[in-house]
C-alpha cells in the first residue's frame, strides 16, 4: 500500500464503497449516544450556581446596614450604557457623602463591569443573579431598596476582586 | 349475513382505525422528538404531562390557534386542497392494512353480554381485497400529487422546487420498490380464497417459526424496499422535498396554522404505513414468529380472540420498531445530494432489483433454495476481487 492516492473513492475499501455497512456502523454510534447521560440542566428545578467571576447584576454593597456608597458619580460616569444615575447627599455620618438616589436601568445595563472596576470604595460589584426579568419598563428602573445586598452575600465576588484586580 | 351487519362491522371498523391513525401521529411525534433528543444527548419534551407525553396534543393545539397565510398570489384552490389531497390519500391507505388474524369465536364483554360471531371477522377494514398490495402502491404514488401540488400552488420559487423533486424522486424509486415488491409477491405461494396480491396471503403464507419471513428469503429485496421506503415517504436521507437548508422548508414553506398541520400529520401517517408495508412484506405482518403448533399448546388456537391480541402485539411491537428505526436512520445519516439520490436510484437500485428479480424467479421455478443468497455472496467476493484489482491497477499506474 502507498499513499499516492488521489481521489476519495480510491482511498476507500471495497466494503465502505458500497456504502451499507457504513451506514450499520454509523447506526451502531448513534445508538450509543441513546443511552449516555444527557447534559441536559432543567432550569428552574435545577439552578447553575455561578462561580465568583460572573458579571451578573450590578448591586451596591452593604455593611452594617448602611451602603459604602459615596456618590462620587464615576460609576455614572463610566457606563457606556448610561444606565446610572447618581444623586449625591450629606449626612452626619464619617464619610459625609451618601447617595440620596441611586437609579440603574437593567434594560440599558450590558453587564460589562465598568462601574465596578471604577469604584474607589469597592460599593457596586457584580452579583450572580442571572435571571432579571421585568413586565414593565417602569420596573426595570431599579432603585436603592432593590440594589442593596448584604455583604455576606458578596463574599464569592469580592474575594475574586481582592485576588485578581 | 345479511348487507346491515356488515355495513355496521365496516363502520365500526373504520371508526376505530381512523382515530388510531390520528392518536399513532402523535405517538409517533413524541417518540420522534424523544428519541431525536436522547441521540442528541438532550432530554427533549418533559414539560407538558408526565414525561412530556400530551407535547403533541399541545402541539397542534398551538397549530390550530395560528393565523391561516395565504400567499397572495398564490392558486388559492389547489392551496387549500393539497394538504387535504395528501392527508386524505395516507390515511385511504389504511383500508387494506391487517392487524391481525380472525376471530371466529364469541366475544364475551367483561361477563356482561357477548357479541355472537358467526362468520369470521378481520381485524382490519379489508384485508382480503384481492388488489391489496396494488391499491398501496397507487395510494402512496398518488400522496406526491399533493406535495407537488402544494409546491406548484404556493406561487414560490422554493415550494416549487420541493414539489418537482419530490415528483423527480418518487418516479426514481418507484420502480425499484415495485420490482422488489413483485419478488415477494413472486415467491409468496398461493393461499384458499385469496387472490396472490392480498395483504393476507402474503402474511399467511409467512407463518410458523420467525425465520419463515420474507427478509430471510429475500434479503436482496428487503434492503432495497426498506431503501426506498424512505425515499417514499420523503424521509432522510431522502427528504429533499423539504430540505431545509436549501429550500427553507421545501413544499410546505408557504403553509401555516393546521394546514402545515395537515402535512405534518400525512408525513407521520406516511411515515407509519411504509413501516406497516415492510413489516407486512418482509417481517411477517401480523405472524408472530412461533410456529402455530407451540401456540396451540398454550391455548392460542385459530380463531380465539387469545391469539388475536398475540398477533396484535406482535404486528404493533414490529411497527413500533420500524418507527423508530425511520427516527432513528433520520439523525444518524446525512441527506443524499440531489445527483446522488439520481445515482443511487437509477445506477444502482434499479439494476440490482432487476437482477435480484431474475435470481428469484429462478429459485421459485426450478425450486433451488437459497439460491438468492448463494448468488448475493458470491456476487459480492467477485466485486470486490474485480474491485481490489483494479484499485491495484491504478496504484501501479499511479507509481509508473
Amino acid at each position: 500500500m502507498n499513499n499516492q492516492k488521489n481521489t476519495e473513492s480510491e482511498r476507500l475499501s471495497f466494503w465502505e464503497n458500497i456504502y451499507l455497512p457504513e451506514v450499520v456502523k454509523g447506526l451502531g454510534i448513534t445508538l450509543k449516544q441513546l443511552f449516555k447521560p444527557k447534559f441536559t440542566r432543567s432550569y428552574p428545578e435545577e439552578r447553575w450556581e455561578p462561580t465568583g467571576s460572573y458579571r451578573g447584576r450590578p448591586v451596591l454593597v452593604e455593611e452594617k446596614g448602611q451602603e459604602r456608597c459615596v456618590a462620587c458619580g464615576l460609576c455614572s460616569r463610566v457606563c457606556p450604557a448610561l444606565a446610572i444615575e447618581v444623586q449625591p447627599g450629606s449626612t452626619p455620618r464619617e464619610k459625609e457623602r451618601y447617595p440620596e438616589l441611586f437609579e440603574i436601568n437593567m434594560l440599558r445595563c450590558i453587564y460589562c463591569g465598568f462601574c465596578e472596576e471604577v469604584c474607589p470604595e469597592e460599593a457596586i460589584v457584580m452579583s450572580k443573579d442571572y435571571d432579571v426579568v421585568f413586565t414593565s419598563q417602569e420596573e426595570a428602573i431599579l432603585g436603592k431598596e432593590e440594589l442593596l445586598v448584604d455583604i455576606e452575600k458578596l463574599r464569592d465576588r469580592l474575594e475574586f476582586l481582592h485576588e485578581y484586580r | 349475513m345479511d348487507i346491515s351487519s356488515i355495513l355496521i362491522e365496516a363502520g365500526i371498523k373504520i371508526a376505530i382505525i381512523v382515530n388510531v391513525i390520528l392518536v399513532m401521529a402523535s405517538v409517533e411525534v413524541y417518540i420522534e422528538r424523544k428519541v431525536s433528543a436522547w441521540i442528541q444527548n438532550r432530554l427533549g419534551p418533559n414539560r407538558v404531562g408526565p414525561f412530556g407525553m400530551l407535547q403533541p396534543i399541545a402541539d397542534v393545539v398551538k397549530l390550530f390557534m395560528k393565523e391561516d397565510l395565504v400567499p397572495k398570489e398564490a392558486n388559492h384552490t389547489f392551496h387549500r386542497m393539497a394538504p387535504f389531497l395528501t392527508l386524505v390519500v395516507a390515511v385511504a391507505v389504511y383500508a387494506v392494512i391487517p392487524y391481525s388474524s380472525y376471530i371466529s369465536e364469541d366475544i364475551n364483554v367483561f361477563g356482561l353480554f357477548t357479541i355472537p360471531i358467526d362468520r369470521p371477522i378481520y381485524l382490519g377494514i379489508a384485508p382480503n381485497i384481492n388488489i391489496g398490495v396494488l391499491f398501496i402502491l397507487a395510494m402512496t404514488s398518488i400522496s406526491v400529487y399533493g406535495i407537488t401540488l402544494a409546491g406548484w400552488a404556493s406561487n414560490s420559487k422554493y415550494s416549487l422546487f420541493g414539489g418537482l423533486r419530490s415528483a423527480a424522486q418518487m418516479i426514481s424509486y418507484e420502480l425499484a420498490m415495485g420490482l422488489s415488491v413483485l419478488a415477494v409477491i413472486l415467491m409468496s405461494g398461493e393461499v384458499e380464497g385469496l387472490g396472490r396480491l392480498s395483504i393476507n396471503a402474503i402474511i399467511i403464507d409467512q407463518g410458523g417459526w420467525f425465520y419463515n419471513w420474507n427478509f430471510a428469503l429475500a434479503p436482496v429485496a428487503c434492503i432495497i424496499f426498506i431503501i426506498t421506503a424512505f425515499a417514499e415517504t420523503n424521509r432522510t436521507p431522502f427528504d429533499l422535498p423539504e430540505a431545509e437548508p436549501e429550500l427553507v422548508g421545501g413544499f410546505n414553506t408557504e403553509y401555516s396554522g393546521m394546514k402545515f398541520g395537515m402535512f405534518f400529520l400525512a408525513e407521520y401517517a406516511a411515515m407509519a404505513l411504509a413501516s406497516a408495508f415492510i413489516v407486512i412484506l418482509f417481517f411477517g405482518g401480523w405472524q408472530t414468529g412461533i410456529a402455530q403448533s407451540v401456540l396451540d399448546s398454550i391455548g392460542a388456537t385459530e380463531g380465539t380472540l387469545f391469539l388475536a391480541f398475540l398477533q396484535l402485539g406482535a404486528f404493533m411491537s414490529k411497527l413500533m420498531f420500524f418507527i423508530f428505526f425511520f427516527v432513528w436512520v433520520r439523525w444518524s445519516i446525512p441527506r443524499f445530494r440531489y445527483d446522488q439520490l439520481m445515482y443511487l436510484g437509477w445506477k444502482t437500485l434499479l439494476p440490482i432489483s432487476i437482477v435480484n428479480i431474475v435470481v428469484m424467479a429462478f429459485e421459485y421455478f426450478y425450486d433451488v433454495v437459497g439460491l438468492t443468497w448463494g448468488v448475493l455472496i458470491i456476487s459480492l467476493i467477485i466485486m470486490q476481487m474485480m474491485y481490489n484489482n483494479k484499485k491495484r491497477d491504478n496504484n501501479e499506474r499511479a507509481i509508473a
